[in-house]
């Protein structure tokens, strides 16, 4: 109940700042709507820890920060490749393994390896616990394989289950 | 003043990110294969497009129109990297073959010393 309660309040916070109109009209039929979209959320099981994860949201403001500095280095060593003239790629598939457990988990880590230029995660194996990476040279591949980005997400996802 | 300073500051960012946009559309260009092309792509996509949306941010100054400017960036930030693994694994599903360094995937290397015990090229 808590978390619908909490998904209606940001429902209902987005439609203030998208819509920029604060008459009682608008902001009423907002606040109705957020309330009913939230609950229809909820019946339809949509409102879980899953859809609405808002628990993680502290420790999302530790961890993007860090994944926007990664995105901007190999951004830029990605940058370096494109513009050397010899073009010095290797390419490389392998499977890494996850320690992420949840499906918040699991997603944030698969989804920061593609958001990092460089590594593309191209299969998603959740019974054997790996991705399949796909990996421009064999330094990104290497910076995966370290398993930094991993401990990360695993202390962003919290608990030890 | 205050706005010279300001639009210089949005006018580093906007070239910053147009430079990272064409150099990602360089890199579309010159890379070999489809995953290859895509590592060149996600330049643009990640550093390129948040580049811009910040020096945007700027010129609008404070006011909502930012705050949808920076919604606008985390919706391409959450959203962008689910296109790519639909595309790459998409790819791999249809049998598209990665082009591989040398020592690419385990598998390759293990056949590689296999081969050459049998004394064959690779």
């Amino acid at each position: 109940m808590l978390r619908t309660a909490s998904l209606a309040l940001f429902l209902f916070a987005f439609w203030l700042l998208l819509s920029g109109h604060y008459t009682p009209w608008l902001v009423g039929a907002g606040l109705v709507i957020s309330i009913l979209l939230a609950l229809a959320g909820r019946r339809l099981g949509v409102a879980d820890d899953e859809g609405h994860p808002i628990g993680r949201l502290l420790a999302g403001f530790v961890y993007w920060p860090w994944l926007a500095r990664e995105i901007v280095k190999s951004s830029l060593s990605v940058t370096r490749i494109i513009l050397d003239p010899k073009l010095p790629i290797s390419p490389q598939l392998f499977h890494t393994r996850v320690s992420a457990r949840t499906a918040v988990g699991v997603a944030t880590y698969a989804n920061s390896i593609t958001l990092t230029p460089g590594t593309i995660t191209v299969g998603v194996d959740r019974e054997q616990g790996t991705f399949l990476v796909h990996a421009l040279t064999k330094a990104s591949a290497e910076d995966v394989e370290a398993g930094d980005m991993d401990r990360r997400v695993r202390r962003f996802e919290g608990r030890a289950a | 003043m205050m706005d010279l300073a300001r639009d210089i500051l949005a006018g580093l960012f906007l070239s910053a990110g147009a430079f990272f946009l064409i150099a990602g559309a360089i890199g579309m260009n010159r890379m070999p294969d489809l995953f290859t092309r895509m590592h060149a792509a996600s330049v643009g996509d990640t550093l390129g497009v948040s580049l811009m949306l910040i020096g945007m941010v700027f010129l609008a100054g404070f006011t909502l129109v930012t705050l949808k400017l920076v919604f606008l960036l985390a919706f391409l930030l959450f959203m962008g990297p689910v296109a790519s693994h639909a595309l790459a694994a998409a790819a791999l599903q249809a049998g598209v073959k990665p082009m591989l360094a040398a020592d690419g995937t385990k598998k390759s290397a293990a056949k590689r010393r296999k081969s050459a015990a049998k004394g064959r090229k690779p």
